[in-house]
Order: structure tokens, then sequence, then C-alpha cells
């Protein structure tokens, strides 16, 4: 099947995967965004979004998301339709290939996967999903018009996603595992909620069971003070209780928590060379729109200063015909200061005959690492793109000599 | 494909020997707006083997809710004005609708 590509390659185009495609190429990079579904990501399935800088109420998900892509399209990102199945990330370009079996082959990959709603694998929620338990307010909302739903959750999205359901049904019953008056939701939206007629509350209680025939007729909720049972009727079951991340794909390919979540540094690098994670699908602390995109843009700018640097390196040191004396030196290192000059020389010595590249071993750690170059000075001597002599701490004009003479010679 | 609607659905639908797909959407579930493009190339490709219905639930709401759909995408095979097949939500995908297609077509 064809094959594309590109410089750096994002899969996901949710606000961290979106980002990362503005800051990507507005930097001039080609870069490709695959997504499976609509651009936009979890934020489509939302109604109110009213804590996005700049972005005050009257803002939605969807509104926002169309902005993004706009705006990331604006600089020539290319938004695909795509599911990615599988990916590699070991070669200099990662390939990474999609249900369909097109392939693309990148110098970085920006994985921003996000997350999916959590099940709770309550007895009759699978069953019944479609049939009045859903995950989705905007999808589902009008289905429950006039009718009575229940609730399960009690975090900002939660009881956000309840507010949007009671302008359409009769109401909406939020069964909460605390005691009464105790939301995780924060204050303002727990207040909000408060004084909404249609939002009616269960307290100390979780839902042990969806029951109907084909379609949501009642819940049994539990009271976990009294450990009393009630049947409650309703039509629908609406189920916010976190997310968990999409990163199946990604298992193996790099480092992941035991959830699932994507363990990237303060950079978004992840365990693999030039792949970056933004985004909900990594650990982190808060998990929201404007962080998905802070992280795209982090991971971006940290793609492009990969790609540039990679460059950089097999043009001046691996696609050289000559052989490469590559000095590792660094500004703290006043050793490696005071030897450069004694490198310096045996190059000109031998000008013609092998090539002299500094590089700042705290500025290109990566480089370093990958020919496991810890310590400044160390020397490396590169022949046909391969490393074939290590000299640590050469403290010795003579001694370094002799090595480069040795590796001229092949 | 056939817009039904509460009118025609007992004719176009349920009055026939089938098999027929129903694709319940609205233009509010952006699921299902994704998957129309998918739905028209099913359509396309499978026109000979089965008859491709859409049905928006926003004006059609009793009529969903009667067929037992709550839940928004939905994609149904009908045959003889029962139904036979249903993949809702995230088992809707292209290929598992494929798939649905070529076990129920004719
Ligand atoms: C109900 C609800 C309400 C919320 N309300 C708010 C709010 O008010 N304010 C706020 O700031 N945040 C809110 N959030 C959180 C916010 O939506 C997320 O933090 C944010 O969307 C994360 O962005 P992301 O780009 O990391 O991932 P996502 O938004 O999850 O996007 C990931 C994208 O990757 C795609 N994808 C995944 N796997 C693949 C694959 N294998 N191949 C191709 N594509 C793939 C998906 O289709 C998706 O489009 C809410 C979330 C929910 C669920």
């Amino acid at each position: 099947m064809a094959v594309r590509e590109c410089d750096v390659l994002i899969i996901g185009a949710g606000p961290a995967g979106l980002a990362a495609a503005l800051y990507a190429s507005r930097a001039k990079l080609s870069t490709v965004v695959l997504d499976k579904g609509t651009p936009g990501g979890q934020v489509r399935t939302t109604w109110s979004m009213e804590n996005y800088p700049g972005f005050a109420r009257g803002m939605t998900g969807p509104e926002l998301m169309d902005r993004f892509v706009d705006h990331a399209k604006e600089f020539g990102a290319e938004i695909v339709r795509g599911d990615v199945a599988t990916v590699s990330f070991g070669g200099e370009l990662k390939i990474v290939t999609t249900q369909k079996g097109e392939e693309y082959r990148a110098r970085a990959v920006i994985v921003a996967p996000g997350a999916e709603p959590r099940t709770l694998g309550l007895p009759g929620e699978r069953e019944l999903r479609g049939k009045g338990v859903s995950y989705c307010a905007t999808c589902d909302a009008d289905f429950f018009e006039e009718l009575d739903v229940v609730v399960i959750g009690n975090g900002d999205a939660a009881v956000e996603e309840a507010m949007y359901l009671t302008k359409f049904v009769n109401s909406a019953t939020m069964i909460v595992v605390h005691d009464e008056g105790i939301l995780d939701a924060t204050a303002i939206i727990r207040d909000r909620a408060f004084k909404n007629p249609k939002m009616k509350w269960a307290w100390n209680s979780v839902v042990e069971e969806i029951r109907g025939d084909g379609i949501v007729e009642s819940v049994v909720i539990k009271n976990i003070k009294t450990n009393e049972r009630t049947e409650l009727e309703a039509n629908g079951v609406f189920v916010f209780v976190g997310t968990v991340p999409k990163t199946d794909f990604l298992k193996g390919h790099v480092d992941m928590d035991k959830r699932g979540y994507v363990i990237a540094n303060e950079l978004m690098e992840t365990s693999a060379d030039g792949v970056y994670c933004a985004g909900d699908a990594r650990v982190k602390y808060l998990r929201q729109v404007i962080t998905a995109a802070a992280d795209g843009a982090i991971a971006a700018v940290a793609a492009e200063k990969y790609i540039h640097e990679e460059e950089g390196f097999r043009e001046m040191v691996l696609d050289r015909e000559n052989p490469v004396m590559v000095a590792f030196w660094s500004p703290t290192s006043q050793v490696s200061l005071d030897f450069l000059p004694a490198v310096e020389r045996i190059a000109e010595q031998r000008a013609g005959k092998l090539n002299l590249v500094k590089i700042d071993i705290y500025k290109n750690q990566r480089v370093a690492g990958r020919y496991g170059i810890t310590e400044a000075p160390t020397m490396a001597f590169f022949r046909k793109g391969q490393l074939v002599e290590k000299v640590c701490w050469p403290t010795n004009e003579s001694e370094l000599a002799s090595v480069a003479d040795k590796v001229i010679g092949g | 494909m056939l817009e039904v609607n509460k009118e025609n659905f007992e004719a176009e639908v349920l009055a026939v020997p089938g098999p027929v797909l129903v694709d319940f959407w609205s233009t509010k579930c952006e699921p299902c707006v994704a998957l129309v493009p998918e739905v028209e190339a099913l359509a396309e490709k499978y026109g000979d083997k089965i008859k491709f219905c859409k049905l928006n639930v926003l004006e059609n709401r009793r009529l969903s809710i009667g067929q037992k759909v709550l839940g928004l995408p939905t994609i149904a095979i009908y045959k003889g004005g029962e139904k036979v097949a249903e993949l809702t939500k995230d088992d809707a995908t292209c290929a598992n609708i494929e798939a649905m297609i070529k076990e129920h077509g004719r």
C-alpha cells in the first residue's frame, strides 16, 4: 500500500495533537496528523468549555476544536483520517501503519492518542450500551427529553455533563459515593449544580446493577452506610468516572506506567528516541485542554530540535567520505576546554584526511548517549557512518594523534 | 442513501423482506458525523447486497426508542421486519459494519 514520508507524524487530533501540529508546521516541518475520528478528540463530546483561557462562557467544546483545527491547517499541517494500528520506532525513520494498511515514515513522531471514558463493569452496563447507557452527553442527550436519567460520578466532568443533560431531561439523579453535600467537583461547579432544580442527589450511594429488557429501565442503588438496596426507575444511565489512556498500540514500544499512561519527561520525550507523547495519554497531574495544548507545543519544539540535531550529525559526521573526529566537550569541564587547542592542531595537521566536529555534550546529550559517551572530553572517531574508535579523557596530544593516524590508515 | 423517518419507516424497512441497513444518526453526534463518509463508501460498494437507509433520530426520537435505539451511533440490519444485527458506539467501526454487511447481506 501507499507509503508517505514526512518530518513529523502526529497520532491523534485532540487538543494536544492539534497544538503540536500548529507548532511543527509553523516551524516549516512537513506535518501530518492522523486521527481515527473527527478532529477534536474528547473535547468534541462536551458542550461546556469555560476554562480555556481567553474563551469564556459561550464557547462550546466542538467550536473550540474547530478553531484548533483551522489554526493548525493555517500553517500547512495536514489532517488525515486513519486509525493507527502498529508502530515501529527503532529505525531512524519511525514507521506508523494504519488499520487500512497505509504506511507513514517520519523523522519524529508525537503520540497524542488521549483517553476514553472508563467503564465500570457493572452488570448490565455492557449489554445496555447504546440502549440507555451512555458515556457522552452531547451524543445521546436528545433521546432523553422529558425522561429521567441517572448520572454516575461526581467530578467536574460528571457534574457539568449532568447540568448539560438537564436542558433535555425531566430529572438527572447524581449517584454520589460521598456524604451529603460533598462532591469531587470544584466549588463553582458544585454551587451551580445545587441550585439546579432538575438535579437530584443520592448520597453515600453506588450503582450495583443496570437493569432493563433491551433498553434501560432501572438501576439498583446501594447505600454504602446502611447497605440498603433500592431500585430506581431510570430511562438512561450516564457514566462519567474518569478516563483510561488509549495506548494499547504503543505497548512494548514506549515505557508506560501500570495503568497504561506513557511516561515522558519535561520535554515530552518518551523512552524511544525521536518519539514524544503529549496530552491525556501521558503520566501527568492535570488532564485538561490547556495542559494538552501546552504538551503539544513542547513536544513539537523538542521534536524540531531533535530532527535538526539528527540531520546535522548525519551531514557532518555519518555521511562524510573522510573519517571524522568528534570532540565531545563541555563548557563546564575545564579539562575539555584546555584540550580543545590540541584537538584542533591534530585536525589541522591532517586536513583533507580527517574532519573535526565539536559537540557540546550537554546540548546534545542524546547523540552522546547513543554512543555511550557520558564524560567530556571524549574523542570519537567515525568512518563511513560507523564509530570505530573512542578515546575517553585523552589528555595527551601525541596519544590522540596516534589514534587519529591509525583511523586514517584504516 | 434513502432517508427514512416516522412516516416511511414501516414501508421502507419493516414491511420489506430485506436485508435493510439503517444508520441511526444525528447532526449533534460527532462520531456519527465522522462515520457518514465511511457508511456512504460502504453503500457504494454493497448497494446491491443490502438496502442502505439513514434515520435522523432528532426528528424521530420515539421511533428510535421504539426500535430500542437509545445511543449513537447505531447501525442496525433488518430482515422481514425484525432487527437481526446491530452495532453501537465504539463497536460501530467501518470494519465491523463491513463484516456485519457481509454476514447479513444478500
Ligand atoms: C465529558 C468531558 C468533559 C470535559 N470537560 C473539560 C473542560 O471543561 N475543560 C477542559 O479543559 N478539559 C475538559 N475535559 C478534558 C479534555 O477533554 C482532555 O483533557 C483533552 O481532550 C485531552 O486532549 P488530548 O489531545 O490529549 O486527547 P483527546 O482529546 O482524547 O484526543 C485524542 C485523539 O486521538 C485519536 N486517537 C486515539 N488513538 C488513535 C489511534 N490509534 N489512531 C488514530 N487516532 C487515534 C482520538 O480519536 C482522538 O481524536 C473533559 C473531558 C470529558 C471526557
